[in-house]
């Protein structure tokens, strides 16, 4: 560009769409720092999502229930395959897994108060069980991780219901991170470490290896709670046919699949966008795996990342889950990202909506932290009231669209409900692109 | 004493009978044959003998029981173990005492690898040979062995103490060799004693975490 005089029309700046401002701060933070950036949440990067489905809803073909006459049942059980003491849950949205020390002790009591009041149920996480929230938790489901930090057989008595956790969707394949700086004496006690230190927590279980194994594995949970509890297996959404089938074969009683947007507390960046696929394609592939055992419904498949509303509820379940779990929309409910913080977000450098420093341990609204001033901020009450709110929502959303589609349970949802909006949504989601009776893979075509 | 045929009887009626809180105290399991999860999940000052080898994950979980296994045990012998003993008197496959808490392992013969994988306070004492990658990540309690040890121990080691009577064909990563002081001699003595093995602690030698990688440094980081 050569400058000649003022009226001279110029090319203006442009911005690289594969160097931005975003990609270019990063190349200098890494420069600076020598490290990968680690944060908290899911992809944030645009993937193929619920949002890309719409529902049908009723027509001369169909016809509708009535909206505050005819009743829309939510309830669901999980676990019946083999546990002598199934789940039952009155609504399909459940609270997922979220360690204590990721979160602090008032959150972790305020999601269990929260998940009860709504009659559903929370999870453990990596970390262990603590007191507060088996009291504060009417059902109580206990991840049993690779790093086994906590783990004990008591506690283990005291579940619910276990859920062996092979992977998770912001990271499958990777194993935890929490950073020293959240390690307080408490949470250094329970895991076993010494206070202030990363604590990684494996990728792999130590103790066993493969299908094969994870059967074996399984028996011996089974055997150590007498076969009452279900036994649930938690995997990252990457190759969900053969993942679900394998977790069957191996005797799971529920299949939890996690898709890339699903929340982390602390991973690479690099990981939450790059591995792993959107939690909308891998729904299809998890159900068909199921029929093709004779064992949909038999085996629940629970879904999750990056559920919000009652919509993406109603969707996942059209598409063949059973039931959904949440847990950055939980947190959100709890007062995560509150624009109310903003001010503190600024001086962090960041702004509500974006705060994604959930290992750093100084979390404004006091929810991913182990300090105990800013943790005191959260009020376990309050917030699980908020909590239980927005899961009545939800459920109330999920129950107007079911109702709309001529349904009086939401697990009657199914894929002839949906149609897509994208060509994308229409090959994961394998039902027809809107206005046509046509997505791409569909035999015969 | 009462004796239970594991053949005849099954697996679930083992475990409910040991679970069961009855004025048994001792118990002896026949024919075992490789079976997995003998003996899992006992909360109860009994003593149980199991008169053979087992399979996978023998004394799983194990509180408080004394197991003793005439035999050798499969991968994971009292995984995840918080307390009593269990003494095996043949070989250990892999991921013996893996993620114990507490409580005394005893193996007489050799162990396979990955043996004490993120241990968490339990005392394991090996009378023979360890395997590759034993204590990966092991964050506390004891391991004492009485032969040699394979390659990499303690890779990742948190703060549990390592103790080898013979060579060791490497050390993973941030696992040193450190000073033998008298406290470690006198607990190395009392698990010698406990686990009724022949040596000496003078014998040994103490391995340990450099504890280099407990906080990511970049000049580190091809340790990783
Ligand atoms: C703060 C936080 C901590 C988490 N900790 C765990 C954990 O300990 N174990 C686990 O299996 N998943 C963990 N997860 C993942 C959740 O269980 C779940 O898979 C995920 O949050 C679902 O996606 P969503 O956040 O979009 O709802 C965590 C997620 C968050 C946000």
């Amino acid at each position: 560009m050569t400058q000649t005089d003022d009226t001279t029309p110029r090319t203006v700046p442009i911005q690289s769409e594969t160097f931005s401002n975003a990609v270019n701060a990063e190349i200098r933070r890494a420069a600076e720092t020598g490290i990968y950036d680690i944060r908290g949440g899911g992809a944030k990067r645009r993937v193929p999502h619920f949002d890309d489905l719409l529902f049908l809803g009723a027509s001369v073909s169909r016809y509708p229930l009535e909206g505050y006459r005819e009743r829309c049942e939510t309830s669901v059980t999980l676990g019946g395959r083999f546990a002598q003491k199934p789940i039952e849950l009155d609504i399909p949205i459940t609270i997922a897994g979220m360690s204590f020390g990721a979160l602090s002790g008032p959150a972790k009591e305020a999601l269990g108060r929260g998940a009860s009041a709504a009659g559903t149920s929370t999870t453990t996480g990596d970390g262990g069980m603590t007191p507060e929230e088996r009291e504060h938790s009417d059902k109580l489901v206990y991840q049993y991780l690779p790093s086994r930090y906590g783990m004990n057989p008591n506690d283990l008595r005291k579940a619910d219901a276990i859920e062996i956790v092979v992977g998770q969707g912001a990271k499958p394949g990777g194993g935890g991170m929490l950073l020293g700086q959240k390690i307080s004496d408490r949470v250094a006690e329970m895991r076993t470490l010494p206070k202030g230190i990363d604590q990684r927590s494996a990728c792999r279980h130590p103790d066993w290896t493969g299908p094969d194994d994870l059967e074996i594995k399984i028996l011996e949970l089974r055997e150590i709670t007498g076969w009452q509890v279900p036994i649930y297996v938690k995997v990252g959404a990457t190759r969900p046919y053969y993942d679900t089938a394998l977790a069957v074969k191996a005797g799971a009683d529920v299949v939890v699949m996690d898709g890339m947007q699903g929340g982390t507390a602390a991973t690479q960046d690099v990981f939450i966008e790059n591995v792993g696929i959107p939690t909308l394609a891998c729904i299809r592939p998890a159900v068909q795996a199921l029929q093709d055992l004779g064992v949909h419904r038999e085996v629940q498949l629970v879904i999750s990342g990056g559920i919000r509303n009652g919509a993406d509820v109603a969707k996942a379940m059209a598409l063949g889950a059973d039931a959904v779990a949440i847990g950055t929309a939980a947190l959100i409910a709890l007062g995560d990202n509150d624009p109310k913080w903003e001010a503190e977000y600024q001086k962090l450098g960041t702004t509500a909506g974006a705060y994604d420093d959930w290992h750093a341990g100084n979390d404004p609204a006091g929810i991913t932290t182990q300090d105990p001033a800013l943790a005191a901020r959260l009020d376990p009450v309050d917030a699980g009231r908020r909590l239980r709110n927005y899961l009545k929502v939800m459920t109330l959303e999920a129950q107007t669209i079911a109702r709309a589609c001529g349904h009086n349970h939401l697990h009657n949802l199914e894929p002839e409900d949906l149609c897509a909006l994208t060509m994308e949504a229409a090959a994961m989601a394998r039902v027809p692109l809107a206005g046509t009776d046509w997505y791409p893979g569909k035999p015969g075509f | 004493m009462q004796t239970y045929d594991l053949e005849a009887d099954g697996l679930r009626g083992l475990n409910a009978a040991l679970h069961a809180q009855t004025n048994q105290t001792r118990w002896e399991i026949i024919n075992p044959k490789g079976s997995h999860a003998i003996a899992v999940g006992l909360d109860a000052p009994i003593d149980v003998t199991v008169k053979g080898s087992t399979g996978y994950y023998c004394a799983g979980m194990n509180q408080q029981a004394t197991v003793r296994v005439e035999g050798s045990v499969g991968p994971g012998v009292a995984e995840n173990m918080m307390s009593g003993e269990v003494i095996v008197e043949g070989d250990a496959s892999q991921y013996a005492g893996a993620t114990g808490h507490g409580g005394l392992l005893v193996i007489k013969g050799n162990a396979s690898s990955r043996c004490g994988i993120s241990m968490k306070g339990i005392d394991i004492v090996v009378h023979g040979n360890i395997g590759h990658m034993s204590a990966f990540m092991a964050q506390a309690g004891t391991l004492v062995v009485c032969g040699d040890a394979g390659d990499a121990l303690g890779d990742s080691l948190y703060e549990a103490r390592l103790f080898v009577r013979g060579s060791v064909k490497s050390l993973g990563a941030d696992c040193v060799e450190k000073e033998m002081r008298p406290e470690h001699l006198a607990l190395l003595e009392t698990l010698l004693e406990r686990a009724g093995a022949d040596a000496k602690a003078e014998e040994f030698t103490r391995y340990g975490s450099a504890r280099k990688l407990y906080n990511f440094d970049v000049d580190t980081s091809a340790a990783y």
